[in-house]
């Protein structure tokens, strides 16, 4: 434990921490542009520079490790002189472009030139120009405005693991680029907008949008995959104009995918802004009253067994609630938020969980991934496995597609066969698992949701069991959601009643006459003709699939402009606050349920969102525990039986879309036709 | 031309890949650095690369020896860019640098570039349009002493003129092989003049007798079998000065000539002969 003095004050700081970071640890503020705490330390921008005892020079305190007795001091003249001094050459080649760029008030250049530079440039030559760069839809260059730090090159190296960015040519010629014109292919290039301290990479779709001081911010939750990224949600009046990742060390660090960042504009097309009713097959602008209406009239005389209700992907633990409750009034046990059909035993949380934790897989020394690709169902915890690929010595094998995932895999098949084959022994990689200390097993929904699925969860348990994946202190098995809903819905119990429907009950029902009335809250995975003759009802945000279907249309609000709790993949409770006011009359869902329960009868017993998340704390006290995780008791669950051969397949077949703000993005179609390619298979209304 | 960019599209091959004499090559040099370390070797297959393609690097090469070394392409972008030895387009037969830094210009390399002008019609960065010439500006290529001087490829040729570099690229077009080195017949770096200074041989300890610098090369050659029996000459003086310390006097005379017995080769062992004349500070071991 080295101890040093700094600025007359006595410190003892971790072995190998450098001097900038104890400097931080006392509240010392030291300028830098190149040193970023989650990537490696170049010292090559020389803003860092301190004074230190018995050294003939100022030193880079990013690079320069701690050692006992140092004596350091951060705010003499030399220091200011040196500040002055780099600042200067910095902002040599740097146009003084300020007022047009995007970085304009929130640029470490811009605050730091006023915080530490000289107010005059002795500089009087002709200053340099570098020609722009394409990376793609998402990202916008100004090369111009690089210091050349290097951020960039590290992010996508290291974390990213695309390396794709590098230095090219020298000196007055350095270029930061790929050298070869092409789109970065990272899921998490938006990062780069972040980690740049100067307006050289800034988000394109947001280009000339707004100015940071114009915004209100509002800390929320992604929904857009099952991780629960935190978020930063920037809007001008009743316009989200960007997302920024929060930090959070055990969800997502202070990363975000590039669909969480850049799908906000699918926040303003295709919105359902008024309740719409179906008449002679078309849909037509309604009045809520209208439209409350036509439900009621068709809901008369049904008995509760002909009435179903499925959650999508994106809703809120509130309205689910709210609506099984509904359900519950109305006499009905149909319910299901695994619209999918994946063969997920609410009875048994570990069997749902992803109970290893994404901060748990930096201990994992082996894991074995089964019909997912982490890559594009959950961008974060497949950076976190990186990010533990990096650190030596963990070995993974995939069982399903056999996608490049940024870090050394060993395909060791397609389908379930394997699965059996390793849980019998007959494989290489069993013998990495049975020696591993903390192994884990990650199963997707590619292997889950198909007709199959509960045998191949039981398979997986039966070999997590076999390799001794849960111990006393370490539970390996893990279950990759894709959808943000689905945890807190089983925890909900937001599933068929005693003698109720599932999913694919409730749609054999519809087709066959037996089910009359579908409230699809939000759920828009499900092709239209599924449904026979069922009179649907769509509450939800967007006219996607659901909405298409449907015979009256209910406006809900999207995830950015209800408070709501959502229960992340690990089943880690979080909250989402509302951050602008839904469109037109669309209405927070939960209101609409209520709404809609005193206008048959059977009024749910809250008014305000208070009394139902105090009505929640009782039915799923967990779910009130925000940001906390309990972890599960391990149990028996899925259903042994023989497996299809069929190979896994991920759920997730394009990245750039995958639910209904996401398909109604303008930057995401952009990101499929310029990144994934014309060739590629599109989804959802695109065709 | 922008510098350090690769060459369009239209002038790129589609593939390349080593030849078997150069894999094999290459595979010697991967073998240099430990596992694990592969990418140190970056550098001289890019090398290899560029002399098997006609003297430039093409993008399919940068690719080939990334995937070679099992390095992201980008890592051998940055380093071929990097360097200007490196030729990102393709270049000449006869790829003629002419440095036109400080001390080069001070001696004429004005004429130098005037006189390929004249003669080939190429500003720098031009090519033949038959492919056989190409010419650039470069900077300092570390042969001062006898500017002005351009390198061809390999070579370099040095104190040009006008007339001397119309009359190399005659040369050069004419398929000859013109003598390498100096153009105007001087010995290495010797001074313009001649030699000027230290010409006395008797200030040299444990030189030979007589300078060597006027025997033929090939004299020069049984010269150096002779020498052990000069240093039992020198031994013997040394013996003469002072004879009690004999000992170490003859380890040091002996060493002095193995020095001087590893460093000729034919081409410049009589500047060699000259740089040995240079007397010997007197030695530390005579004051024990």
């Amino acid at each position: 434990m080295p101890k040093l003095t700094i600025d007359g004050i006595e410190i003892e700081v971790a072995p190998g921490t450098s001097v900038l970071q104890a400097c931080e640890q006392l509240g010392i503020e030291i300028p830098r542009f190149c040193f970023h705490e989650r990537l490696s330390v170049p010292a090559n921008c020389r803003m860092c520079l301190v004074e230190m005892e018995r050294s003939p020079k100022p030193i880079a305190s990013c690079a320069m490790p701690c050692g006992d007795g140092m004596v350091i001091r951060t705010d003499t003249e030399v220091v200011h002189k040196a500040r002055k001094g780099v600042m200067e050459f910095l902002l040599i080649n740097h146009p003084l472009d300020c007022p047009i760029c995007d970085q304009g008030g929130e640029c470490d250049l811009q605050d730091q030139a006023m915080a530490f530079g000289f107010d005059r440039s002795r500089y009087a030559e002709n200053k340099r120009a570098v020609k722009e760069k394409n990376l793609g839809p998402l990202i916008k260059t100004f090369m111009t405005r690089c210091i050349h730090c290097t951020r960039c090159i590290r992010f996508a190296d290291e974390i990213a693991g695309t390396p794709e960015l590098g230095a090219t040519g020298r000196s007055e010629q350095m270029e930061v680029g790929t050298y070869i014109e092409k789109a970065i292919t990272s899921e998490l290039s938006g990062n780069l907008i972040d980690i740049c301290p100067v307006g050289a990479l800034t988000s394109k779709p947001y280009q000339f949008n707004a100015r940071p001081w114009e915004l209100r911010k509002t800390e929320t939750i992604d929904v857009l995959d099952a991780v629960g990224s935190n978020i930063r949600v920037d809007a001008r009046g009743g316009e989200v104009m960007r997302v920024l990742p929060r930090l959070h060390e055990d969800v997502n660090e202070e990363w975000i995918s590039d669909r969480t960042r850049f799908a906000c504009d699918g926040l303003r097309r295709q919105r359902l802004d008024r309740p719409y009713v179906r008449c002679d097959g078309k849909l037509r602008p309604a009045s809520w009253d209208e439209a409350f209406a036509a439900i009621a009239e068709r809901l008369e005389g049904l008995d509760g067994s002909q009435i179903a209700a499925l959650a999508g992907d994106l809703c809120d633990a509130e309205s689910m609630l709210a609506l099984k409750e509904l359900m519950a009034a109305l006499g009905s046990a149909n319910l299901d938020c695994r619209q999918d059909g994946a063969a997920l035993d609410p009875a048994a949380r570990a069997g749902y969980l992803f109970n290893t934790t994404i901060a748990g897989i930096e201990q994992a020394d082996a894991i074995l991934i089964v019909g997912a690709n982490p890559r594009w169902e959950a961008t974060m915890v497949n950076a976190r496995i990186r990010k533990r690929w990096l650190m030596g010595g963990l070995s993974v094998g995939v069982i399903g597609p056999n996608v490049d995932l940024g870090y050394r895999t060993d395909h060791l098949g397609a389908g379930p066969q394997t699965l059996q084959e390793l849980a019998a022994g007959d494989h290489a990689f069993a013998k990495t698992l049975a020696k591993a200390e903390r192994p884990m097993l990650i199963v997707g929904m590619g292997a889950l949701a198909r007709p199959d699925g509960a045998a191949v969860l039981a398979a997986a348990r039966s070999a997590a069991e076999t390799f001794g994946l849960v111990k006393e202190d370490w539970n390996g098995f893990n279950v990759l959601h894709t959808a943000a809903a689905r945890v807190g819905g089983l925890e909900l119990g937001f599933v068929p009643g005693e003698g109720g429907r599932g999913t694919a009950g409730i749609l054999d029902g519809a087709r066959n006459g037996e089910v009359k009335l579908v409230w699809l809250l939000g759920a828009d995975e499900i092709g239209a003709d599924r449904f026979g003759d069922a009179f649907v009802v769509y509450q939800g945000h967007h006219g996607d699939r659901g909405a298409h279907r449907a015979d009256v249309i209910l406006p809900g609000a999207a995830y950015t402009e209800k408070n709501g709790t959502y229960v992340n993949t690990e089943g880690r409770p979080q909250r989402g606050k509302q951050a602008v006011f839904p469109p037109g009359e669309a209405r927070e869902d939960w209101k609409i349920l209520r709404a809609f329960s005193d206008r048959v009868g059977r009024t749910l017993p809250y008014d305000s969102l208070e009394q139902l998340r105090g009505h929640m704390a009782q039915v799923a006290p967990r779910l009130a525990r925000i940001d906390e995780i309990e972890p599960a008791e391990w149990q028996a669950f899925g259903k042994a039986g023989k497996m299809d051969a069929a190979p896994f397949a991920s759920p997730v077949e394009v990245f750039y879309m995958t639910d209904p703000i996401s398909r109604a993005s303008a930057t995401m179609a952009k990101c499929i036709s310029q990144i994934v390619g014309e060739g590629e298979k599109r989804t959802g209304t695109d065709g | 031309m922008s510098f350090g960019a690769p060459a369009p599209e239209s002038q790129q091959p589609d593939g390349f890949v080593f030849s078997a004499e150069n894999l094999k090559r290459a595979k010697q040099i991967i073998a240099r650095y430990p596992s694990g370390r592969q990418q140190s070797a970056l550098l001289p297959l890019l090398d290899l690369a560029q002399r098997q393609n006609e003297n430039w690097l093409p993008r399919a090469a940068m690719d080939y020896v990334a995937e070679l070394l099992e390095i992201p392409p980008i890592r051998a972008y940055e380093v071929a860019s990097f360097y200007t030895m490196f030729n990102k387009a393709p270049v000449g037969r006869h790829f003629i640098q002419v440095c036109t830094t400080t001390p080069c210009w001070l001696c004429g390399s004005a004429d130098v570039l005037k006189a390929v002008k004249d003669e080939t019609g190429l500003a720098p960065g031009g090519m033949a349009d038959d492919g056989s010439l190409s010419v650039i500006e470069v900077e300092c290529l570390g042969a001062c002493v006898n500017a002005p001087m351009v390198q061809v490829n390999d070579d370099y040729y040095e104190d040009l003129s006008y007339d001397r570099m119309v009359s190399l690229i005659r040369a050069l077009k004419a398929g000859e092989a013109p003598k390498v080195g100096s153009q105007t017949g001087r010995k290495g770096s010797q001074a313009l003049s001649g030699p000027t200074s230290l010409l006395d041989p008797a200030l040299a300890v444990g030189a030979p007798a007589k300078p060597k610098a006027s025997r033929p090369k090939a004299e020069a050659k049984s010269a150096e079998k002779a020498e052990p029996e000069k240093a039992e000459a020198d031994k013997v003086e040394a013996e003469k000065v002072e004879p009690e310390k004999a000992d170490p006097a003859k380890v040091e005379a002996e060493n002095a000539e193995s020095e001087k017995l590893e460093a000729p080769d034919g081409e410049t062992a009589k500047g060699r002969a000259t740089a040995k004349t240079k007397p010997r500070p007197p030695s530390t071991k005579d004051k024990d």
